[in-house]
């Protein structure tokens, strides 16, 4: 096998890296799962449940986007046609939170007795 | 052909940052110096990505406005070991095998950029099997929550009819996705072995697949955290 033709010669043949860093990141992405299930297991509760879960989601998206999607080296005009849209889910989250706690109001009003 | 003068202009794309997103916008030609096929299976994956973030707001939704008591995924979803139930184990290893499937696809991406046929085919069917094996377990919880737990997608003896519906609609419509991708990589792993993308004289075939199946496990990243942890 000849690395170093297909290392120099990588860039313009697509996406290719050195295979520590996957390996790296697929061991991170084990330890990470480990930890939002051991926020269960050891039945954290209240905000700092929902934080750590958040937090632990966050990390493993960004690192399986990031390297094994190879987003981080693409460049800035296709990080920004992809990431940037679902930006306006945040919207829809906010208002069906907002309509859900509506609807849980009115249905504890008019229907729970 | 025009399109290769693009692709091959090193030069036309050297600028960094936002006047280099700017001019690759901007400028008289192509917007992404990438193959057309990576373009659009992004392009794919942020619609699914809209698919599935309706489905989980409109979980979050039904599960903020019933009054009705929401069953408790960490008991639903326990395993017994011997006697003792701990929970979501069976959760914890269908995490643990789509995380490993990720890591396979990413080595196979690699050995396939370095045309290593024989290690990128037997990476792919390694990632295909751990996805039939996620599938399987998938298949196993649905039977229990069925079979044994009497949950329906309008009803449930757990509490809150909207967990049935929410359930089946979101993991389903995953497991869906992920039979699709075993079905793909293994059209494509037999594509690698028979030399088909050496002929064609690119593997980005390989690199695209990939972009699915991480998406796949992106996926269930949020599934995890937001139903099953929640």
């Amino acid at each position: 096998m000849d690395h170093a033709a297909t290392a120099t010669a990588g860039h313009a043949e697509g996406q290719q890296h050195p295979v520590a860093i996957y390996m790296y990141i697929w061991a991170l992405l084990f330890v990470v799962s480990t930890f939002s299930y051991l926020v269960d297991y050891f039945h954290l509760h209240g905000a700092l449940r929902w934080t750590l879960i958040l937090l632990f989601m966050v990390v493993k998206a960004g690192f399986i986007v990031a390297i094994f999607m190879h987003m981080r080296w693409e460049r800035l005009a296709l990080k920004l046609a992809i990431l940037l849209p679902p930006l306006c889910l945040l919207i829809l989250i906010g208002l069906m939170a907002i309509e859900g706690n509506y609807t849980f109001a009115t249905r504890l009003a008019s229907f729970v007795h | 052909m025009a399109a290769d003068a693009l692709t091959t202009d090193a030069g036309a794309y050297s600028g960094a940052g936002l006047p280099g997103a700017a001019a690759d916008l901007a400028a008289d030609k192509q917007a992404f110096p990438v193959p057309w096929g990576k373009l659009m299976m992004w392009i794919f994956l942020l619609s699914d990505t809209f698919i599935f973030s309706c489905f989980l707001t409109s979980y979050m939704n039904v599960r903020i406005s019933t009054t009705a008591k929401w069953p408790n995924p960490s008991e639903v979803f326990a395993l017994n070991v011997g006697s003792t139930p701990v929970p979501l184990l069976l959760i914890a290893i269908m995490t643990m095998v789509l995380i490993t499937s990720s890591g396979t696809m990413a080595m196979a991406v690699n050995y396939g950029y370095r045309r290593n046929r024989a290690v990128t085919t037997s990476l792919m069917l390694i990632t295909a099997g751990f996805g039939a094996t996620f599938v399987g377990m998938q298949a196993f919880e649905w039977s229990k929550l069925i079979l044994q737990e009497g949950v329906r997608p309008w009803g449930s003896p757990l509490g809150a009819p909207q967990f049935g519906a929410s359930f089946f609609m979101i993991t389903g419509f995953h497991g869906l996705h992920v039979s699709a991708g075993v079905i793909y990589l293994t059209v494509v792993a037999m594509r690698v072995w028979n030399g088909f993308y050496d002929r064609k004289g690119t593997y980005e075939t390989v690199e695209i697949a990939g972009l699915y199946w991480h998406f796949v496990d992106l996926v269930w990243v949020f599934i995890f955290a937001l139903f099953y942890l929640w």
